[in-house]
């Protein structure tokens, strides 16, 4: 299938519409992400690859289009992460806090309604997450830790593949206008 | 001003957030301090959750094989009433219960045998990041769980308290790269640390090499960390070669190795000893002796009076000499009364005169010469000198047949020729 640079990038005020969701969703989804992270690795363990909360803000940092939200839902989710780790409270936070722009600030020029869109996403999302806390390990916290390339482009390639699926689920959730 | 703060407002917001978090980050680090208010928060927030989800799963696991069973028990016995199949379905369902609640019991049964307080709890919920070895479990502060409390199970340790909420505790995990403690070994009592690796397997570290621990050797706990008591188990090596500059030996933390889900937390712990390596008795071939030697051997090795075993060492012999004196003077050891006439052990014994020699009281100062009574050394019972070199004579410095040669006094006159 070819995808023209005119389906990729957003010209028009219609294209660029933000979408919106309701509170609750807001706020369990990411809770619903969280939890699942901390519970489902006691009885499946390679399920601790997965992650959730990062799929969840670059989601709704992609559908909301706008770079301070989506900064502040990194934060959050991050945060929140941070607080079930045994690492310092930031490390987490920071690393989604920058996803969460970058996301947002992509989202206002691509068409993130494509799935093929959305795996790259997913994938470059996941790679650059792992990047961004490696460093942040390396020369904040000390930690003299491994960057390997060619696992976290697997784990971000079934990151993208799980994403895709979840975007679509969440699309359900939008409130229609 | 406006304009320029509007224009760059996003990248403002950005670097302001980030920002606030490098301080966040940088207050706990320098200070090694928790901001306790924000985690508090979120495991209150998750852990209830999760000790639902877990409730509920329990509960649904339990119904459904419950279900399936009753469904066997259907087919199996249609024709049984249905008050019967409702008795049956009660009674399995009480077995299934009883099932579960199994591995609380033998962790209820190590609790109530083992000397220190502890507290049982369920794992609830994994710390989140893909490598880390840190776990939820379901006893917080409210039940006096601590922060660096050690954590087991029967088999062995688990890890230690990371911190403690109200409602729920984070542990460490043995494998965890952060984790170290004090560790001995069974059989040599090695002494070093137990690190985790981030993986199945933990490493001792400071051991030198000089040290001797050997593969599938128990290491235990030592104390010495002040957090788990000492004498609990560890596990067992499952590699061990020398390393620079200390050995590199590789242990299975047995308290992880089916997983875990029930645990103990050790709110008081007692020091144990840690239990002596036995070796298992393998029974040792013995070759014939040879032809025409075992009698003399045997006539040697029973040469003591009475056909007793010979008189081996310096002290057996001054025992025996004195044993000897005191019962011509019928002087009884340890029976005597105090304040009563001690035996006069200057004098020699009488089977000195069998061998011709004369019996009389030592004069001042004089030694005993005989080599038959004191192995040919020097130096009077009181006294107790150190031995002096001497030349012994030519009879005992002539082995007996079939004697080494490096026992000569096994050849001593008195001992060759037994009293008959």
């Amino acid at each position: 299938m070819r995808y023209s640079d005119e389906h990729v990038l957003l010209h028009t005020q219609r294209d660029t519409r933000t979408s919106r969701f309701k509170g609750w969703v807001l706020v369990l989804v990411p809770l619903a992400a969280i939890l699942f992270q901390v519970y489902i690795p006691l009885f499946f363990q390679f399920l601790a690859y997965l992650e959730l909360p990062l799929i969840v803000t670059v989601y709704f940092a992609l559908m909301r289009r706008s770079p301070i939200g989506g900064l502040l839902v990194g934060a959050i989710v991050g945060l929140a992460q941070d607080s079930l780790s045994k690492n310092p409270l930031g490390m987490f936070g920071i690393t989604k806090t920058i996803i969460g722009y970058v996301a947002a600030s992509v989202g206002l020029r691509l068409d993130v309604d494509h799935p093929m869109i959305r795996l790259i996403l997913g994938l470059f999302f996941f790679v650059f997450h792992q990047f961004i806390f490696w460093v942040l390990s390396r020369v904040l916290l000390g930690q003299q830790m491994n960057f390997e390339t060619q696992r976290t482009l697997v784990l971000g390639l079934l990151n993208a593949i799980v994403a895709v699926s979840l975007f679509h689920f969440l699309d359900k959730l939008k409130q229609r206008t | 001003m406006d304009t320029l703060l509007n224009r760059y407002r996003n990248i403002t917001v950005l670097l302001l957030v980030i920002f606030a978090q490098l301080i966040l980050l940088a207050y706990q680090v320098k200070n090694d301090k928790d901001v306790r208010l924000i985690r508090l928060a979120a495991v209150t927030a998750v852990t209830p959750l999760a000790r639902a989800i877990e409730t509920v799963r329990g509960g649904t696991d339990g119904f459904l094989q419950n279900y399936v069973l009753l469904r066997d028990a259907r087919s199996e016995n249609g024709h049984l009433r249905s008050e019967l199949g409702k008795l049956k379905l009660e009674n399995q369902f009480l077995r299934t219960e009883l099932g579960t609640a199994d591995r609380a019991k033998a962790l209820g049964a190590f609790e109530a045998r083992s000397p220190s307080k502890m507290i049982a709890a369920r794992v609830i919920a994994t710390a989140t990041g893909a490598s880390a070895s840190a776990v939820f479990v379901d006893r917080g502060s409210t039940s006096g769980v601590e922060k660096g409390m050690a954590v087991v199970t029967p088999d062995g340790i688990v890890g230690k308290v990371l911190a403690a909420y109200p409602t729920a505790s984070q542990v460490l995990l043995a494998t965890d790269p952060g984790f170290a403690a004090g560790v001995v070994s069974q059989k040599n009592h090695v002494h070093g640390i137990l690190k985790g690796q981030g993986h199945g397997n933990c490493h001792v570290d400071y051991v030198q090499n000089e040290e001797k621990v050997e593969t599938g050797e128990w290491f235990y706990t030592s104390g010495d960390d002040r957090i788990f008591p000492k004498g609990m188990q560890v596990g067992q090596v499952t590699a061990a070669r020398a390393g620079n500059p200390f050995q590199e030996i590789t242990v299975d933390p047995i308290g992880l190795a089916n997983g875990v889900e029930e645990v103990l937390i050790v709110l008081a712990g007692i020091h144990q000893e840690i239990p002596d390596f036995k070796t298992a008795a393998q029974p040792m071939y013995l070759a014939p002796a040879v032809p025409g030697t075992a009698k003399e051997a045997q006539a040697v090795s029973t040469s003591g009076p009475n056909g007793t075993p010979a008189l081996t060492t310096d002290a057996d012999k001054i025992t025996a000499r004195y044993r000897e004196v005191g019962e011509e003077q019928g002087h009884k050891f340890g029976e005597n009364p105090p304040g009563s006439r001690p035996a006069d052990f200057n004098l020699e014994p009488k089977m000195g005169e069998k061998d011709g020699a004369v019996v009389k009281p030592r004069a001042a100062g004089e030694t005993p010469v005989s080599g038959a009574a004191n192995g040919g050394r020097q130096g009077g019972p009181s006294t107790m000198k150190p031995p002096a070199p001497a030349s012994p004579s030519p009879a005992s410095t002539k082995p007996a047949p079939g004697v080494s040669p490096s026992h000569p006094k096994a050849a001593s006159p008195a001992q060759a020729n037994p009293p008959q």
